[in-house]
């Protein structure tokens, strides 16, 4: 049952940056920066100190409750555990190993040669300790996600419907069957009726890769999506695959739904079959404000500067540098900050593509309206916000807004919607 | 080196406020042009003063009350150029001028300037000076008489379309006449073809969206359908689309975005309270237009409308109705 997700926008994609760029591996960084949170949930506490020596893949920061352990992506000796910059914006505590360039290698995860061997809980213990969060962006604990049971669908999300990136296309055109694997290592874990991989229409090499693979797997489905913003966004995909509505305050799983993205399935299969915990991801570096676009392998913990220059570098006029996509990403003072479970990409933009800074007034046109995915009325949210009136922010549904940030792109008076969406999120929840 | 950190998104869309605007002037082009042919040259001299009062009075506001320059929004002009359409061609030039600043200054300015203002600046200038001067604003020029481009007009007024219609009779132009425009009336209002290719305009550049013109239109298409006051009720409707400024209304007016609902439920609603209001005022009001109190007063409702329609809220336990 497909249905259209409510609202949402076609922002030019600017995927041809880097796009059908095989990825390569950045070169070895002189130090990895790994806060010890990179999830949703409690922060790590960490396991070693200043001067320990460590392993590529030795776990070197863990915790109780909702929590992913962090490993070390590099060997080398820790130079010191401080707050350091984080690429969400804030400081978090973080373990700073100088690499050795020996990559000394030590999992505390056997591989498996027979993961289908493997229960349910055996394999979710596995996804816990190679650390494995949610790699879209989200990092919400993995195995927490897939203690739920069994669910009606399981979903697999390779939309990448943010403009520019392609680090979810890379990786499938490079490696599709460990994503697959991981997929139906998900399949074994939660026991789904239909299992589906959805895919934005504007990635022709990676649904011929799928497609090729999955001719042998009827149970799984490829549901090849126009492409659309938000479309990867977790309650807009179960809308459009589903034709049903997470409720608001609720989870996918109220409707039977768990949700993947495809990348954290390919590290899942990793960490099960090979034993390697999360220790790289796929980053793309895009832009006009980069001189060689492109995809690459990145060990967690490298700093941007690093990835940055592996792309050769940032043009003259760089105007602003996102971690992450254009529409949800988080823009950096500076190039400190490591590359985190979550960041999928590194966008350096020219002022040209960042548009007209200038805010104006609101109009009323209600393009924002139009544009919601969710249903609100961001005009009036901007509004309330502004003059900090929780009861109104609260009864215009405030805490749904999922900040995709369509409403802000539409808008011909570019206001900063979002950022007043946020603060008004952050009033409301301290009135409660 | 110096990133710029704002919030996301990081991309903007090509809309932008004057660009919005600009569509609009463009698309009263034809109707301006049609106006001018009809009318003569006095016509376009009575938008020139009108756009340039608005804008000026723009400028002027904004520095006296030490805010940024907004002229170069455009939407001064689109008020100037709208009331202006409202007019007859024969009106004073101070006339216009006044109307102009009246609706940049106190019905926009004052309200806390563009999209904070309550009702249309356009339509209640209009009302203004349909208050102060009920004369000089209801001297209608027949088609094509050779209006003095400088000094009063002397003329006594040819009766329009509606000054038949609320005896009531059908006209006696053709309905062929009234669709181009060959009848009196204000400047604006009397070639439906030029308000329908701008409104086309409109509608493909995205700036208007249909439902608050069609639930307007759709609504005086009923109500005249259904209380004709003529011998046939199709030849009746048909006249009352045409006569008149509900075209102009409809396609102009009532979709302005600061004085109209945003949420599509209310754009629905206020259309068809647009509509019926016309109906009625046409029908039992003292003049033999209605679409300017019938707009303005909808206007004053529009809050309410969209009070009584929120939009759907995605995964919304039940349907949430009523006033909030």
């Amino acid at each position: 049952m497909r249905s259209r997700f409510w609202g949402g926008v076609h922002p030019a994609g600017r995927k041809e940056l880097s796009a059908d760029v095989p990825p390569t591996p950045c070169p070895p960084p002189k130090q990895v920066i790994i806060p010890l949170q990179q999830h949703i949930g409690k922060p790590c506490t960490p396991l070693v100190k200043a001067g320990d020596m460590v392993k590529m893949g030795q776990r070197i920061g863990d915790g109780e409750g909702m929590c992913a352990p962090v490993h070390a992506s590099v060997s080398g000796r820790v130079r010191t555990v401080e707050a350091c910059r984080h690429p969400s914006g804030f400081t978090c505590p973080a373990v700073v190993i100088e690499n050795d360039g020996q990559d000394a290698y030590a999992s505390e995860l056997a591989p498996i040669a027979d993961p289908a061997s493997l229960d349910a809980d055996g394999l979710i213990g596995r996804i816990h300790g190679a650390g494995i969060v949610g790699m879209g962006g989200a990092t919400f604990p993995t195995d927490i996600k897939a203690s739920i049971g069994k669910v009606e669908t399981l979903i697999a999300n390779a939309c990448e419907c943010e403009p520019y990136i392609t680090a979810d296309d890379a990786l499938i055109c490079s490696d599709a069957d460990r994503a697959i694997g991981g997929l139906l290592l998900l399949r074994q874990i939660l026991n789904p009726a239909r299992t589906v991989i959805a895919i934005e229409d504007n990635k022709k090499n990676a649904i011929a890769a799928l497609a090729d693979r999955l001719k042998t797997r009827p149970e799984i489905e490829l549901a090849v999506l126009p492409t659309r913003y938000p479309q990867g966004a977790e309650k807009q995909l179960i809308q459009v695959l589903t034709g049903r509505q997470v409720p608001s305050g609720g989870l996918p799983r109220d409707v039977g739904c768990a949700v993947f993205n495809i990348a954290t399935c390919a590290s899942i299969r990793r960490a099960v079959a090979e034993g390697e915990p999360l220790l790289r991801r796929i980053v793309t570096v895009t832009g006009r404000g980069v001189k060689e676009p492109k995809n690459l392998i990145v060990p967690i913990g490298t700093p941007i500067s690093d990835v940055v220059a592996a792309a050769g570098g940032l043009t003259d006029d760089v105007w602003k540098v996102i971690a992450g996509g254009p529409m949800m990403g988080k823009a950096q003072p500076d190039l400190t900050a490591p590359v985190t479970k979550g960041v999928n990409a590194v966008v350096a933009l020219t002022r040209a593509e960042n548009g007209e800074a200038a805010h104006h007034s609101c109009i009323r046109c209600g393009k924002c309206v139009t544009v919601c995915p969710m249903g609100l009325q961001p005009l009036y949210l901007y509004r309330f916000s502004g003059c900090g009136d929780r009861e109104m922010l609260r009864r215009y549904n405030i805490l749904d807004c999922i900040e995709c940030g369509c409403c802000a792109y539409a808008c011909p008076g570019k206001l900063p919607i979002v950022a007043a969406i946020r603060t008004g999120k952050r009033l409301v929840k301290e009135g409660k | 080196m110096e990133f710029d950190v704002s919030s996301s998104p990081h991309i903007r869309s090509g809309d932008s406020t004057r660009r919005i605007m600009l569509d609009v002037l463009i698309a009263l082009v034809p109707t301006l042009i049609a106006g001018t042919v009809i009318f003569g040259l006095r016509a376009l001299a009575v938008a020139a003063v009108s756009v340039a009062a608005a804008v000026l009075g723009e400028w002027l506001w904004r520095l006296v009350t030490r805010q940024y320059n907004t002229v170069g929004d455009l939407s001064a002009a689109v008020t100037g150029l709208l009331l202006a359409l409202t007019l007859p061609a024969t009106v004073p030039y101070w006339a216009a001028a006044v109307g102009a600043l009246f609706a940049v200054v106190v019905v926009k300015g004052c309200f806390g300037g563009l999209g904070q203002n309550i009702f249309n600046p356009a339509l209640a200038a209009r009302a203004l000076l349909m208050l102060v001067i009920p004369a000089a604003m209801t001297r209608f020029a027949a088609p094509g008489t050779a209006l003095p481009l400088t000094g009063a007009v002397d003329i006594a007024s040819s009766a329009t379309p509606l000054h038949h219609m609320v005896m009531p009779a059908l006209p006696e132009v053709s309905l062929l006449d009234m669709f181009l425009g060959n009848t009196g009336g204000c400047i604006g209002e009397v070639s439906a073809l030029a308000l329908l290719i701008g409104g086309a305009y409109l509608v493909a550049r995205d700036v208007i969206k249909l439902r608050i013109p069609v639930s307007y239109l759709g609504t005086v298409a009923v109500l005249t359908l259904l209380f004709p006051r003529g011998q046939d009720p199709l030849l009746w409707m048909a006249y009352s689309l045409l006569g008149g400024g509900v075209l102009l209304g409809a396609l102009f007016m009532a979709s302005d975005y600061a004085t109209s609902p945003a949420t599509p439920g209310g754009q629905v609603l206020y259309g068809v309270g647009c509509g019926a209001l016309t109906v009625l005022f046409r029908y039992v009001g003292l003049y033999p237009e209605g679409v300017t109190y019938a707009v303005l007063l909808m206007n004053a409702a529009s809050w309410l409308l969209e009070r009584f329609t929120p939009t759907r809220l995605f995964g919304a336990p039940q349907r949430k109705g009523g006033l909030r």
